[in-house]
């Protein structure tokens, strides 16, 4: 039930579509921007961008039907933007300013808008999204529940008690798990014993490990498994090997000069501006300029109210 | 004192000769949940061990599953887990009664109802239904030692977005939950296991001497009190666990002490409703729980009721709970440290003495 595929890195990427480009270099400029406002002190709180690893739900996009659920994580602004492309309302939310999704009270990492959710506490998301499932399954449209977690994710029992729970019932849950090597400060190693693949093993649940960056391949080998999460209630783990180009939060990164090095030489970012440059150099400056057009509308705005507030 | 008692009346609580036999309340919260899941297409029933045969450890779900076999799950020993699939259900737009077996494991769960199921209904900016009550089989007195018997209520009193509630002899088990799942937030119901295995009062009769009344609705207040009688020297507030020993100290004070006594006894713990019985509170107040000592229940609703009462208290508020301790297994060893009808009945003799 594991499939494994070679490392791409070298392999010569496959031209993505207009569409695909955009909305990478949007979540890109996105996090950016979030980075360089805290910079300046104009953002409360805390953030966790997901600088490396924007092409994680972007290749999903496409394989999810509006009707399936989409759980979220502390780093969940791709996750929210590839679902929906409304970067006013998410930068709203993180701003506290009027139009926030949440009218700012979740902010960065508590998100409920359709049927996207995100929470902030690691592996909280499983045991609902079993849940949402089992509603799902019964109403038989095929619809399916994603929840999106870490590496580090799997040092919480609620993963394992949701897996084995949906592996169980056949709930259709697909869980993507971004390994990027690296948990908060504590590289996978220092904190996972084993491996993803025979963890979902263990519980009967499919494994699909990917390490590929190139959105179109990353389609053509998941669109079997997501099918049979979907018709077959087959609870699957898609294990996508991934790097976190950026800090934890905002300026916590303890990683080596060469380690990073290294990381940001894998970053899709990189690789995608080298093979398509022409085009691609023309999607950032335009996706730059509108995620800044974003920003000074959004921050003129007024703070936002809580009007439901108990 | 103007009540005469006779000779030979029975025990407390025991509705007086003549009365049709009520239902026990494991029977009588069993057909609620029959009721709600017959009328109710989009009810779940998840829990561990529910299913028939076997029907749960209190046999509260006995029939259920064989009856609504898709709705009505067995699950894995997960309570985080069963409580959190409770609240996805409700999230997309079902409604979940989860059972954790015994209420000592509803800590493995706290993160869900705490910091998902609570904070869901208003952590999004805009009211978001999450209709999941989280049963609570709780309390002592059967002997299941330390880790089986407890009473975890406290525990729980403060958190936004979370009600809590305890299942009475009084208050109709159906409707309330039917209300609850209501209310469109999650809720914490306990019910007390030595509760199940007693009859529920109707009519507003409680035995020979003691009738009551509801007021304040669903999860309102039962009003326990002699007829005819509307000033009383104690007033006991106490969950719906505690009412057989509360009516026992009641009787005794009567009849040995020339003591009046009145029990109220709330379905909605937290948040607490006192406007409906603001009125009915008189003479010395008395607040009996079944949680340890310290940062209890009780000392939330004395708070909230020294400044409504202060110029008509002549004491302060007594409080009564168990001991700041585990629960012993042995019979004698348990009964030291959980409330009993002599702890009621000996803190309001000594308040008033």
């Amino acid at each position: 039930m594991t499939s494994t595929i070679l490392d791409r890195d070298t392999v010569p990427l496959s031209p993505p579509s207009g569409e695909d480009l955009d909305r990478l270099l949007l979540i890109r400029h996105f996090e950016l921007t979030l980075l360089r406002l805290f910079g300046e002190g104009r953002l409360n709180g805390t953030t966790h961008t997901c600088l490396g690893q924007e092409y994680v739900p972007v290749a999903l996009r496409p394989l999810l039907d509006d009707d399936d659920y989409v759980f979220s994580n502390h780093r969940g602004h791709g996750h929210f933007l590839a679902r929906h492309d409304e970067p006013h309302g998410l930068l709203a939310e993180i701003m506290g300013r009027e139009g926030a999704l949440c009218a700012g009270v979740g902010g960065s990492q508590h998100i409920y808008h359709r049927r996207f959710l995100s929470t902030g506490v690691q592996g909280e998301s499983m045991p609902v999204a079993a849940g949402v499932a089992l509603s799902l399954k019964r109403a038989g449209d095929g619809g399916l529940a994603c929840v999106h977690i870490g590496d580090g994710t799997w040092g919480e029992g609620a993963v394992y008690e949701a897996l084995n729970l949906a592996a169980l019932w056949r709930l259709p849950l697909l869980v993507v798990v971004e390994h990027n090597g690296i948990a908060q400060s504590t590289p996978t190693t220092a904190q996972m014993s084993g491996t993803i693949a025979a963890r979902a093993a263990a519980f009967g649940a499919a494994h699909h490990r990917t390490d590929s960056i190139d959105l179109n391949l990353i389609r053509l080998e998941l669109a079997e498994p997501v099918r049979r999460v979907r018709e077959e209630g087959r609870p699957t783990v898609i294990e996508f090997v991934t790097r976190r180009v950026g800090p934890h939060s905002k300026g916590d990164d303890t990683r080596s000069a060469e380690e990073l090095t290294r990381v940001r030489a894998a970053d899709w970012y990189v690789r995608y501006a080298a093979a398509f440059p022409e085009v691609f150099a023309a999607a950032d400056e335009a996706q730059r300029l509108r995620m800044a057009r974003i920003t000074d509308e959004v921050a003129a705005r007024p703070p936002s109210v809580w009007r439901a507030a108990p | 004192m103007s009540v005469r008692i006779s000779e030979g009346t029975p025990n407390a609580g025991t509705p007086a000769t003549g009365a049709a036999r009520t239902p026990r309340m494991a029977d009588h919260l069993n057909a609620a949940l029959h009721t709600l899941l017959e009328s109710d297409p989009r009810v779940f029933v998840l829990g561990e061990d529910i299913r028939d045969p076997y029907g749960g450890a209190f046999k509260i779900t006995k029939g259920l599953s064989s009856r609504f076999a898709d709705r009505v799950l067995s699950t894995p020993l997960s309570e985080g887990t069963l409580v959190g699939a409770g609240a996805g259900l409700a999230l997309a737009g079902e409604k979940a009664i989860v059972e954790i077996m015994f209420s000592d494991f509803v800590t493995l769960a706290f993160d869900q109802i705490v910091n998902f199921a609570a904070k869901s209904t208003t952590m999004y900016g805009r009211p978001v239904p999450v209709p999941l009550i989280v049963r609570c089989p709780t309390g002592g007195r059967r002997g299941y030692g330390p880790t089986h018997s407890q009473s975890l209520q406290k525990h729980f009193v403060g958190v936004p977005g979370l009600s809590l509630h305890e299942l009475s002899p009084f208050h109709h088990a159906g409707e309330l939950l039917t209300h609850l799942l209501s209310l469109g937030e999650p809720c914490v119901l306990f019910e007390d296991k030595v509760l199940y295995t007693e009859r529920i009062f109707r009519d507003g009769v409680v035995d020979d001497l003691f009738r009551f009344d509801l007021v304040g609705g669903p999860s309102g207040w039962a009003r326990v009190g002699v007829p005819g009688e509307t000033r009383y020297d104690c007033t006991l507030i106490a969950p719906g666990g505690l009412t057989r020993r509360a009516l026992a100290a009641m009787r005794a004070l009567l009849i040995e002490d020339d003591l009046l006594c009145r029990l109220l006894v709330p379905a909605r713990l937290y948040p607490l409703d006192l406007a409906p019985i603001l009125g009915d509170v008189t003479g010395h107040v008395c607040v009996v729980e079944d949680g340890t000592a310290g940062g209890t229940w009780g000392a939330e609703v004395a708070q909230a009721l020294y400044p409504r009462l202060w110029s008509r208290l002549t004491r302060p508020i007594g409080l009564v709970s168990a001991a700041d301790s585990v629960i012993p297994t042995a019979a004698h060893l348990e009964s030291a440290v959980l409330v009993g009808e002599d702890t009621i009945r000996l803190a309001v003799r000594e308040a008033l003495s």
